[in-house]
């Protein structure tokens, strides 16, 4: 059972109120992108065991969708971040680093 | 025009804690920039309160304005004046952008009270309903079993819960069940 809190509404629930949307900061080429990307941008996704960026939508609150960091194997969540971003912010990346020593944003991409 | 009926007609229950659907009640969802002259304008005139923080529900005298989401206000009003509300709303807005619609007909509102009302929320929202995490002026959507319910507790301590009308038997079915005499847990 995960715990989020809702960047968007500042409340911390369980899991049952939100709706999980797949991963986090996929690119979509284009206009004129290639076929190769295309099919990346539809179907090539990370199946990380660590540290994972994923999409949330608080569902049964304020409707919002946001970003989530955490790990697939422990289920500890690193943060939550507005969806209005290409790639994670600052504070969100400091602290995945504090727990996982090595870790950077990209490396695993 | 037609007399107005509320969802389940006033049902009421009495268990561990007093159920009541509470309708017909007016409702106007009022969307737009919360930080807005019109926005705190209309919320003011239709309710006579000030705008909520985040997660909050104020009470004027003719009504409540409740947070529902950064870009969302749920005003309540007596179901007479939701049109006129929305009529004032919407010139009120003229070119910003906004949104007001009358839903008073689309929600169902239900009111608990009693000394087991904690007790009864308790058991059918993932919510903490502890004296001290969720008191007067709380507002706070979420899922009342299966489905969508916004719930916030009143000044004298009862909940307040406005789901959508299509699910109204389900919720009062969902309260009834969860207000049994004899099923008092005793945790709050």
């Amino acid at each position: 059972m995960l715990i989020l809190t809702c960047p968007c509404c500042g409340v911390s629930a369980e899991e049952t109120e939100f709706a999980a949307g797949g991963e986090a900061h996929i690119t979509r080429f284009g206009p004129g992108a290639s076929d190769e990307e295309f099919r990346d941008y539809l179907f090539a996704r990370e199946n990380p065991k660590g540290v994972h960026f994923e999409r949330w939508r608080h569902a049964y609150g304020c409707g919002k969708w946001f970003h989530a960091a955490r790990c697939t194997v422990t289920l500890e969540v690193f943060g939550t971040y507005s969806a209005q971003t290409l790639e994670p912010p600052l504070a969100i990346r400091d602290a995945i680093a504090a727990r996982r020593p090595g870790w950077t944003w990209g490396a695993a991409e | 025009m037609s007399d107005p009926i509320s969802p389940l007609s006033g049902a009421r229950f009495d268990g561990i804690a007093h159920i009541e659907e509470a309708g017909p009640a007016g409702m106007i969802t009022l969307r737009g920039d919360l930080a807005s002259k019109p926005v705190k304008s209309i919320a003011a005139t239709v309710t006579g309160a000030k705008l909520p923080a985040q997660g909050q529900i104020v009470f004027g005298k003719t009504g409540a304005v409740a947070w529902m989401s950064p870009d969302e206000l749920m005003l309540f009003c007596a179901y007479e004046a939701a049109p006129a509300g929305v009529e004032l709303a919407t010139a009120s807005f003229g070119a910003a952008h906004g949104l007001a619609v009358d839903v008073s007909d689309a929600r169902a509102k239900f009111r608990i009270s009693g000394p087991a009302a904690r007790e009864v929320m308790g058991k059918i929202f993932p919510i903490d309903f502890a004296p001290g995490q969720f008191e007067p002026g709380r507002f706070r959507r979420s899922r009342m079993g299966q489905i969508a319910a916004a719930v916030w507790m009143e000044a004298d301590g009862s909940f307040g819960i406005i789901c959508f009308r299509s699910v109204a038997e389900y919720a009062f079915a969902l309260l009834n069940e969860s207000a049994l005499p004899g099923s008092a847990v005793g945790i709050y």
